[in-house]
């Protein structure tokens, strides 16, 4: 991992001058863009670019049986894939704990802002819609909790929802569109020896002490998650959560517009 | 087979989506859609979205698949939970997927010359993101222009295509109605410089008339598919090109 080292060395050089690889600012984004709607046999879906990281997501709903302790509620399953396509690094095989990790913060930020009233998807006793969101990564460069949420928040909100009738699910023709009840976006910063940078980048990633990811509703923190070892202050998170809020109004206007509302 | 309900699937001699026979659907390939890769492709045929990549040559893992004469090909078909109409999928390989990737890994041996890279594994990941029919052939077509714009040297660039049959009516470039209802399905993958069949499998009912018609239809319709995979092979340098007349 000779190449690694080198890039490591090279991108905490740079910071102690101030200056991020690509040129940006600390707190500024890589271009966004959002396209909804891509897989059409998907009752919701969206591609969400962020620089050269691409993110699909894919929803689809069914007909499952409630949880044991929930049996008036149906269910949300976020899962996350990162395609062995996406990155020299991913393998093939079952989940790693980064895939896991990643399907898991996006999913809380989603519940928890309660995006999805899962007591309106319940049909009848022990029979209740499943939404599957599914999160696939196809080019990895870093960043994947913003562009995994931006991603998933998009198809659901354009997501069209099937009916129920005689013992059949519908997915065709003339269907109202599922309901959304809330918005959430998240934001990502890198720690890098002593410096904070938002929408790290793949090599930006490859040598971060620290990540943090702050999920937000329009009046709320809605989820974080602290990754890796480096450690935030107090004085840095509050610093991170008003960039976050701000920066977030910016992300509400692209799914909206994203979803034609 | 779905049910005993079998839709009309040829009406005044036009196929469900207003082709004729021996049409193809639409095909568009672009190159170079995941940056991460060696190379890669994006096809969409039909209703069809691939993503094909390829990585490496690059040591062979573990070692004991090494090969110390040549390369070894690792092929990696996969549908998203999402692609289809009908029900969410599962997950993770099965015995569908992984026959796919043994036939679509036998394809490329024997076009890339293996030889050149003794001890290393070459990776070819064919991901479905939305399945309409004929995802095989699509993704052996897209994985072939992946390849080479790889660099990798190879001997041909292959395509694929698949043949059906209703009724008495051979048709090409089934689609998934097609596929369910149809009484015979026939992929076939050639390299077109020396016309040879890398891949040939067939499930249905067939005369011997008709398998060898339906492969000179599939021989016909690779005029058009190699064209296709050449136009996208040149089409980033071709933007370069343009770009510097200016």
């Amino acid at each position: 991992m000779q190449i690694r080292a080198v890039t490591e060395d090279y991108i905490k050089d740079l910071l102690t001058n101030g200056i991020r690889e690509d040129g940006r600012d600390p707190a500024e984004y890589r271009k966004i863009v959002i396209k909804p709607g891509v897989i059409p046999n998907a009752e919701g879906s969206a591609q969400v670019t962020i620089g050269n990281t691409k993110v699909l997501v894919g929803v689809k709903i069914g007909i499952g049986s409630p949880m044991h302790d929930k049996p008036e509620d149906g269910n949300i399953i976020t899962s996350a894939e990162l395609l062995p396509v996406a990155s020299p690094h991913y393998e093939t095989g079952p989940p790693s704990p980064e895939a896991i990790e990643l399907a898991r913060v996006i999913d809380r930020g989603i519940r928890a802002a309660n995006m999805v009233d899962t007591k309106s998807l319940f049909i009848e006793a022990e029979k209740v819609w499943e939404v599957y969101t599914d999160i696939y990564v196809i080019n990895y460069d870093g960043n994947l909790f913003d562009a995994g949420t931006l991603a998933a928040v998009t198809a659901l909100s354009t997501a069209r929802m099937p009916k129920y009738e005689s013992e059949k699910v519908i997915r065709e023709g003339n269907l109202e569109k599922f309901k959304v009840n809330n918005l959430v976006t998240s934001c990502t910063f890198a720690k890098i020896s002593g410096s904070i940078l938002l929408d790290p980048d793949g090599n930006e990633e490859s040598c971060m002490d620290g990540r943090l990811t702050i999920t937000n509703d329009q009046n709320a923190v809605r989820a974080m998650q602290k990754g890796l070892l480096g450690a935030f202050s107090a004085k840095e998170l509050e610093n991170l959560m008003d960039i976050t809020f701000d920066k977030s109004k910016e992300f509400r206007r692209l799914v909206n517009e994203a979803a034609g509302k | 087979m779905v049910g005993s309900y079998k839709p009309e699937l040829i009406v005044n001699g036009k196929r469900l989506d207003g082709r004729m026979p021996a049409d193809l659907r639409n095909i568009t390939i672009e190159v170079g859609v995941v940056k991460n890769a060696v190379g890669s492709a994006y096809i969409e045929w039909g209703n069809n979205k691939i993503i094909a990549g390829v990585y490496g040559p690059k040591e062979a893992l573990p070692k004991h698949v090494q090969d110390p004469e040549r390369a070894i090909i690792k092929c990696r078909y996969a549908m998203s939970p999402f692609s289809s109409l009908e029900e969410h999928g599962r997950t993770g390989p099965n015995r569908r997927s992984v026959e796919i990737s043994k036939v679509t890994k036998e394809v490329f041996e024997n076009v890339v010359l293996l030889d050149r890279f003794p001890g290393a594994e070459i990776d070819i990941f064919i991901d479905v993101l939305q399945a309409d029919g004929g995802t095989r052939a699509a993704g052996i077509t897209a994985a072939a222009v992946a390849l080479a714009a790889s660099g990798i040297p190879m001997k041909d660039v292959p395509f694929a295509a698949s043949v059906g049959k209703v009724g008495d009516t051979l048709i090409l470039d089934l689609n998934k109605v097609e596929d369910n209802y149809s009484d015979a399905d026939m992929p076939v993958a050639i390299s077109p410089r020396t016309g040879d069949i890398l891949l040939l499998q067939m499930d249905g009912n067939l005369t011997k008339e008709e398998v060898k018609t339906g492969i000179g239809m599939i021989q016909k319709a690779g005029e058009h598919i190699s064209r296709l995979q050449r136009e996208a092979l040149k089409a980033p340098y071709e933007r370069i090109l343009e770009k510097y007349k200016k």
